[in-house]
This record gives C-alpha cells, structure tokens and sequence, in this order.
C-alpha cells in the first residue's frame, strides 16, 4: 500500500509543476461541452436531449487526452524502470499510477459536471445522476485506458493507437453512462444502470492493474 | 556534516551468482556461457567494445530481461523465484539518470526513497547532496543541472538507497576529475562495508579488488 500512496504523492506533485497539460483536457471538456449549446441554439428540449450523450462523450475524449502522459514520460527518462526495480508489487505501482490519472482528469470532470449540465438546461435530479455516473464512470475510464497507454510504451504515434485501441472499449461505460441521464430524464427507474456500471467498475478494478502491470513489465524488458 | 555509510551491513554473506548465462538480441549471439561468482567486498568490471552486449548483461543481472539461457542467482537462489527480496537488495543505475526534471535534487531522493521503502529523513538527504558538491542547488529543479551534477545526484542516491548489491552502467560518464574521484571513493567505501559492485566503464578505474570480465 505504501507503494501506491508513494505513487500518488510523486504523480500528483508533478502534475502541480506542469499544471499546464492537465489544464489543457479539462479547458477541452469545457470549451467542447460548451461549444453544443452555442451551435445548436436556444431549443431547450433538444438540448436536454443530447446532453448526456455530448457530455459523456467530451469526458471520453478528454480523458484520452491525458492518457500517453500516465507512463510515457517515466519510460522515456528511465523511471518506469526503476520503480520495476523498486521492492514494490509492481501492480501497486500501476495501481497508483491510474489512481493519480483519475484524481487529475476523471474527478474534476465530476465536479465540473453540474456547470456544465446547467448550460443544457437539465433539471436537478439528472444533475445528481449525471456526478453519480461519472464518479462511477471515469474510474472505470482511467483504469481501462492504462490499458492503451502500456501497450503502446515505446510505439511511435503511440497517442493515436491509444484511442483505437481503447474508445472501442469505452463504449459500454458510455452507453450505461449516457443511457442512466436519458432514463432519468423520463422518468424511468436508474437503478440498473448504476447496477452495471458499478459491475463494471468493480470488474475492471478486480483485473485492469494486472493487466496493465504486465504491459508494462513487457515494454521495459 | 558529512554523510557516511551509517553502518555496515549486518550480514556480509550475500553472493551473486552467474551461470552460464547467454544473451541473443534478434538474431546475434551477443555473449554465451558467462559465468562468475561475487561476494561481499567483490567488485566486476565489465568490459568490452561497444555494442558487445555490456548493458544487456547487467539488464540480465537485474533481472528486468530474462536470459536465452543461463540463471542468475543471489544468495544461492533464483533472483526470479525472490523478486521483491532481490530488489530491495539491488540498485540499478542505467544510461538513463531517471531523474524528474521538474522536481528538485532533493525531492527526486525523497521520491525514490519512498519508492524504495527507505526512510530517509531530510537532514540525511541534504547531508549526502552536501558530500556531492551539491550545496545550495539541492532546491533547483533537475533541469537546471549540468549532466554531470545529475550523475552527482544520483551518487547522493547511491549512498542514501543503502543497498547490498551496485550495477552500475557507465557511472564515469560526464563526471569531472575531482566527481571521478568522489564516486571511487564512494564505490571503496562500498566494498570495505561488504557491498558487491558490478559496472561497465570504457576508463581505467582505481579501487582495490577488481576483477575483469572482457566480452
């Protein structure tokens, strides 16, 4: 455990030296939410509408844009190695890693959520639905993209086979994501798709940092 | 102040064990049947021209890559079947510093020691920075350091990760006359406390006991 808190503590105070590159996916997740209601106009109904969809879209997007940067830097400069090389489980490492990539790009979508939510003029409850599935969501996000990023340690264009090979995956979340707004907009039941996202969640929690600490173990070999 | 050693280690029966080991890079041999034997106060330096497979042996040594043939043993055992007992016993220094550029000298120690699972209070960090020639840049980010005040810090590192077994690949790089004479020193004072160092270097180096290995 002390490993992972290590983990956290190290990538979150680089992410304060270089405020910039974080700053830059959630700038996008706002400018791009944004830029909906100011194209579309004022049909309040249709905003309403399309607004879980474009919403969960723009945290897919952005959080892809903060992928690469979760083990590319360490590999390029010989860090990844050394933390392999640290008496650590090298799981606990990577689970770390993703748990910072979240703190910085998947929770701040969540508290922006309501702001934005506002500009599609979405009533209080979907407000709470749409926080509720993206804290539920973007874990699942930042542990499916650690993936992607350590599969394509070392690959020139890494970044862009990082969306081809994980938006496919993200589809599910986005579905169940979008799809819990949209029923609560209409007065359906949420529960089951809170249901299945937490399934998810938990699945991909159970098996993604194995998975990723294997990736990762292989690009540094 | 200066910083030392703070003990000897406690038992000085570790060994380092190669058998047989053999690398293949694609479809070239690079090496076969090395072999060797270190134990504590031992000290291996690897040589060899360049690209005759000196930092595929010591990647081999660490275990981050797994030999074609051959074991590796520490402590008469498999390094694989004891991975975390290993690597807390083990620092490995590539051509890589693995320093973080926006992060000072001292906090790029401070990381690594909490990596590492060592404690490492401040005034012994700042201490070691001190015996480096590093005093009054311990607070400058990394990237405004010269190449060889980075190999200064990780000499810093090197003292304060207090670990039995070096490997060290081409630690004189960028060093100046009077850092080559620190890290001998330091490298001495490894050995005389029961430490095991293997390294690569295409110079001449000057500490007691050396066997060469030539690839």
């Amino acid at each position: 455990m002390s490993a992972l808190f290590a983990v956290v503590h190290r990538d979150l105070l680089l992410v304060a030296r270089r405020k910039s590159e974080v700053l830059t996916a959630l700038f996008f997740f706002v400018v791009v939410t944004s830029l909906f209601p100011l194209g579309i106009g004022a049909d309040a109904a249709l905003l309403r509408k399309i607004a879980p969809g474009v919403i969960w879209v723009a945290a897919l997007l952005s959080t892809l844009l903060g992928l690469h940067r979760m083990f590319a830097a360490d590999y390029a400069d010989g860090a990844l190695e050394q933390m392999a090389l640290s008496p650590q489980p090298m799981v606990m490492i990577v689970a770390g890693k993703i748990l910072a990539h979240w703190i910085v790009c998947g929770l701040p979508l969540v508290i922006l959520a309501p702001l934005i939510g506002i500009q599609f003029d979405l009533d209080n409850s979907s407000l709470y639905v749409l926080m509720g599935t993206l804290l539920l969501g973007t874990p699942v996000l930042s542990l499916l993209g650690s993936i992607g990023a350590a599969l394509t340690l070392g690959v020139r264009g890494g970044g862009l086979l990082v969306s081809l090979l994980i938006l496919p995956l993200y589809t599910p979340v986005l579905i169940f994501g979008a799809g819990a707004v949209y029923a609560n907009s209409v007065g359906l039941d949420t529960s089951g798709h809170f249901s299945l996202l937490g399934a998810i969640f938990i699945l991909a929690l159970a098996f993604v940092p194995w998975v990723s600490a294997t990736a990762v173990k292989i690009a540094i070999e | 102040m200066t910083a030392q050693f703070s003990s000897t280690f406690a038992q000085s029966s570790h060994t380092l064990q190669a058998r047989d080991l053999a690398c293949v890079r694609g479809e070239r041999k690079l090496f076969s049947n090395i072999s060797f034997d270190l134990s504590a106060g031992d000290c291996l330096h690897v040589r060899g021209e360049n690209g005759v497979g000196k930092t595929s042996l010591l990647r081999l040594l660490t275990g981050l890559s797994k030999p074609e043939v051959g074991q590796v043993l520490w402590n008469h055992e498999l390094i694989t079947k004891q991975v975390n007992q290993y690597h807390r016993n083990l620092l490995f220094l590539g051509h890589r510093d693995a320093l973080k550029e926006e992060f000072s000298a001292l906090e790029n120690l401070q990381a690594y020691a909490a990596l590492d699972g060592i404690d490492l209070p401040h005034e012994k960090a700042l201490a070691a920075l001190w015996r480096f020639g590093l005093r009054g840049r311990e607070n400058l980010p990394v990237n405004y350091l010269s190449a060889g005040q980075k190999r200064r810090v990780l000499m810093a590192r090197m003292l304060t990760r207090r670990a039995q077994l070096w490997i060290l690949d081409e630690p004189f790089n960028a060093l100046d006359v009077n850092a080559v004479a620190l890290l001998e020193g330091l490298m001495a004072e490894h050995l005389t406390s029961g430490g095991i160092l293997v390294l690569t270097s295409h110079q001449a180096i000057h500490i007691p006991n050396v066997k060469a290995l030539d690839l």
